[in-house]
């Protein structure tokens, strides 16, 4: 493990024995294109289409100390049939749960395609000790869950120890088994876009099959610029590897007009290969009502009651 | 992963994720049949009984009949200006500032009409009207109504007292921005002025007029005369006039400033650029990307100050190219007035003619060329954008400025080789410097023989911030308390 350390395989360039390039990201440009972006105009077809690829896309979570199995089977059910009054409109990607409760979500969701994404590894801070960690994991996948959101060590990023980072996405890799892995950076305690670069290359070198923003804990959560900023070092990968890695912004995102941006900037970055639910998540809970809300405005041409759609 | 193989099958295939058109409403402008010139706060026909059209270059579509000036037309502008300086200039000056922020908060209130006119008399996308000209002329009449009455502070000791009147002459690319620039500062100072607008842009400029009749301007203070060249040649030639500002072509500032030679009239320029975007390899690259494309496409190209040699270290040049050749595959050319639009219409055929002519230069003298796929519609006036690779610096394309959405790219290896290619042109109007070293980006600002240089970014203006060339790229600065100079003279 510590001799791929010094040049793990995303990091490195290939071809003419040239130096691994982290990159750097100018924080006013980035910014001002992610703003550029957002003012992207979406109307009827494209509208329907993004706001049904929304939901195909949405983890629907729920991580609250409070969770209960009564909580989590309700949350299921919306899942899996996010609009009982329209079969048309499609189930989300996954909910995403605590460990205890990935059995509870495993039963709901039994035959349904739709996923069981648990969090892991000492969920939100990320301070136990490894073994701890793995532990978490492998609960959570003998559990039955599909993927795992895993937390980076953000003390030992901060502080330097990057390798450490990079070691302990391995060895959740490794315990995830056939689980699909996220690494959570938790951008809003990195503090600057090229540490979000550096972080991202590292989850990806360690074996991450996805990048994700925050835990939803921590303001601020994803943003539209950060978002961009993720995507576009799972663009240089691709150029550089061909690893097609995917992306989930969590946290913060509540309107479908945002979730729509979103998908905008993912579009233009990389294109309509990643315009699908194995590349691309919305960590949300409040989220997918506002989506159905938008949907049935688009069908029906009036908005209707919230009382409307379910709150599970 | 089953649900995932299945997902993978939903996605559509690739183009159906488009947006849909989303036009901006054209029914808030709505322009007259004729226009005539403005002189002396009326809208008066013409003496040379001439009118011409104007026509919207996405559509080729005439939008209304305008007035061709002849002498006799411009001589009766100039008079009414020099009618109106004596008492405009010995206004109380916070009263002229009042003026000016009134003139300011009109163009804010009407900017989405004004927005809409531009972008159908020049062919610019609207986002970029909406979000670029209208702001940015509002600031610039915001920021020198604060100088109005501050004038003795600007120039502590100087006794700084205005010209008369001012001879004014704009360009198409940016109508209504340019005539800001213009205006703003020359009454600020207490000056009167006969501005000509370009003979393919005249409405916004028209549309002013009406402006400044709300503001109140008083009758003379500003006199609107529409022409083609023979216009602004009648007007550099008047009795009466004590300046002359010129922004366009290096050929017609020239003649102009020949046409001057021995008369007492103070003179600026703001003329053609052929600027350089020079990136070095630790720069942040994708943020880079951006700034090439914003340097080069926006206003399809059409701005004198456009990044149009792009000076890239050799060890990325072929990444660099690869995410150039990507970013400009999602450039949206078309209709000026979607919002979607990111390269609208070339501004008339003559330009058309013009790059295609050079694109064609290009070719022949064994550069690459690359232009993403588009479909350009089929009326109105239109060129894809282009990058042309493997440049060598002796290429017209390199040399001569295309003012179109073409893109010439050549490499350095080091520095001073950057400074030496980037300096190694006629012109000297603006400058990019891409790192993230904060002392190169001194070091190079330093030796740059250009007028603007960005650092990290590219077409940024700011009212308060001077703007203008060294060599043939002009002389005079404007924007900024530099910009008042222009307009006063000090006894």
């Amino acid at each position: 493990m510590s001799q791929t350390l010094a040049l793990p395989r995303a990091l490195e360039l290939p071809g003419g024995g040239r130096l691994p390039r982290l990159g750097a990201v100018d924080a006013v440009a980035l910014e001002a294109r992610a703003g550029e972006l957002a003012k992207r105009s979406i109307k009827r077809e494209s509208k329907v289409f993004a706001l049904e690829l929304a939901i195909r896309m949405m983890d629907l979570t729920t991580l609250e100390g409070a969770d209960t199995p009564g909580k989590v089977k309700a949350m299921s059910a919306k899942a899996m049939h996010p609009d009982p009054g329209d079969p048309s409109v499609p189930s989300v990607a996954a909910v995403c749960v605590y460990p205890s409760l990935v059995s509870v979500a495993r039963r709901a969701l039994r035959g349904s395609g739709v996923k069981v994404a648990s969090v892991a590894t000492a969920f939100p801070s990320g301070q136990a000790p490894l073994d701890v960690k793995l532990a978490d994991v492998r609960a959570a996948v003998d559990a039955g869950a599909d993927e795992i959101d895993m937390v980076i060590d953000r003390g030992a990023f901060l502080s330097g120890r990057v390798g450490h980072v990079y070691e302990e996405v391995v060895a959740v890799k490794e315990a995830c088994g056939d689980a699909h892995l996220k690494v959570i950076l938790e951008t809003g305690e990195l503090g600057t876009y090229d540490a979000v670069r550096k972080a991202s290359l590292v989850a990806i070198a360690g074996g991450a099959d996805f990048i994700k923003t925050s835990t939803g804990k921590v303001s601020p959560a994803a943003t539209l610029p950060v978002t961009l900023c993720m995507l576009e070092v799972i663009r240089d990968v691709h150029d550089e590897t061909g690893l097609a890695i995917g992306m989930k912004p969590a946290g913060g995102i509540r309107t479908a007009k945002q979730a729509i941006q979103y998908l905008c900037v993912l579009h233009e970055t990389l294109g309509p290969d990643w315009l699908t639910p194995d590349l691309f998540r919305f960590g949300a809970s409040s989220l997918l009502n506002d989506v159905l809300l938008q949907l049935r405005k688009q069908r029906t041409g009036i908005y209707r009651s919230p009382d409307e759609f379910t709150i599970d | 992963m089953g649900a995932v193989e299945k997902s993978r099958k939903d996605v559509l295939p690739a183009g159906s994720w488009d947006y849909a058109s989303s036009l901006e409403g054209r029914d808030i402008v709505s322009f007259e049949e004729r226009y005539g010139l403005f002189i002396g706060g009326e809208q008066v026909s013409p003496r040379s009984r001439s009118w011409f059209t104007t026509v919207s270059p996405s559509t080729e579509e005439p939008l209304a009949e305008v007035a061709q000036a002849g002498a006799k037309d411009v001589a009766l502008a100039v008079g009414a200006a020099q009618e109106a300086f004596a008492p405009w200039s010995s206004w109380r000056p916070a009263e002229r500032a009042k003026v000016l922020f009134r003139i300011a908060r009109i163009l804010q209130e009407r900017a989405r009409e004004l927005a809409v006119a531009e972008s159908l008399d020049g062919g610019k996308p609207i986002k970029e009207s909406r979000d670029v000209d209208l702001p940015l002329a509002a600031a610039h009449f915001f920021y020198y109504a604060g100088w109005a009455d501050k004038l003795e502070y600007a120039f502590p000791g100087r006794r700084p007292r205005p010209i008369g009147v001012a001879a004014q002459i704009v360009p198409w690319n940016f109508p209504l921005l340019m005539l800001a620039w213009k205006i703003a500062p020359a009454l600020a100072c207490g000056n009167t002025v006969v501005l000509k607008p370009a003979e393919t842009t005249p409405l916004t400029a028209l549309l002013f007029a009406d402006v400044c009749r709300q503001a109140e301007v008083p009758p003379g203070v500003v006199n609107i005369v529409t022409g083609d060249g023979s216009t602004g040649a009648h007007l550099v030639r008047s009795e009466g006039i004590g300046k002359v500002a010129f922004t366009g072509s290096t050929e017609v500032g020239k003649a102009i400033q020949r046409e001057l030679a021995g008369r007492d009239i103070s003179l600026t320029l703001e003329l053609g650029g052929k600027a350089a975007n020079i990136v070095f390899e630790d720069c942040a690259l994708d943020q880079a990307v951006e700034g090439i494309v914003n340097g080069i496409y926006f206003n399809q190209g059409h701005v004198c100050c456009a990044g149009s040699r792009l000076l890239v270290q050799e060890s990325i040049h072929d990444q660099l190219v690869r995410k150039l050749k990507r970013r400009m595959s999602t450039l949206r050319v078309g209709d000026p007035l979607d919002k979607n639009t990111d390269v609208g219409a070339i501004n008339s055929k003559a330009q058309l003619d013009r790059i295609t002519e050079l694109v064609q230069a290009g070719t022949d003298e064994g550069a690459e060329l690359y232009q993403p796929p588009c479909r350009l519609p089929e009326k109105g006036w239109w060129f894809a954008p282009t990058v042309f690779t493997n440049v060598a610096q002796s290429h017209r394309i390199a040399q001569e400025e295309i003012f179109g959405p073409v893109l010439s790219v050549l490499t350095f290896r080091t520095p001073d080789e950057a400074v030496e290619k980037a300096n190694n042109t006629m012109y000297g109007l603006s400058a990019g410097i891409w790192t993230e070293k904060g002392s190169r980006i001194l070091w190079m600002a330093d030796r740059l023989r250009a007028g603007v240089v960005w650092g990290n970014t590219f077409n940024r203006f700011d009212p308060a911030s001077p703007f203008g060339g060294y060599k043939e790229s002009g002389f005079g600065r404007e924007g900024g308390r530099h910009g008042l100079e222009a307009y006063l003279r000090f006894e």
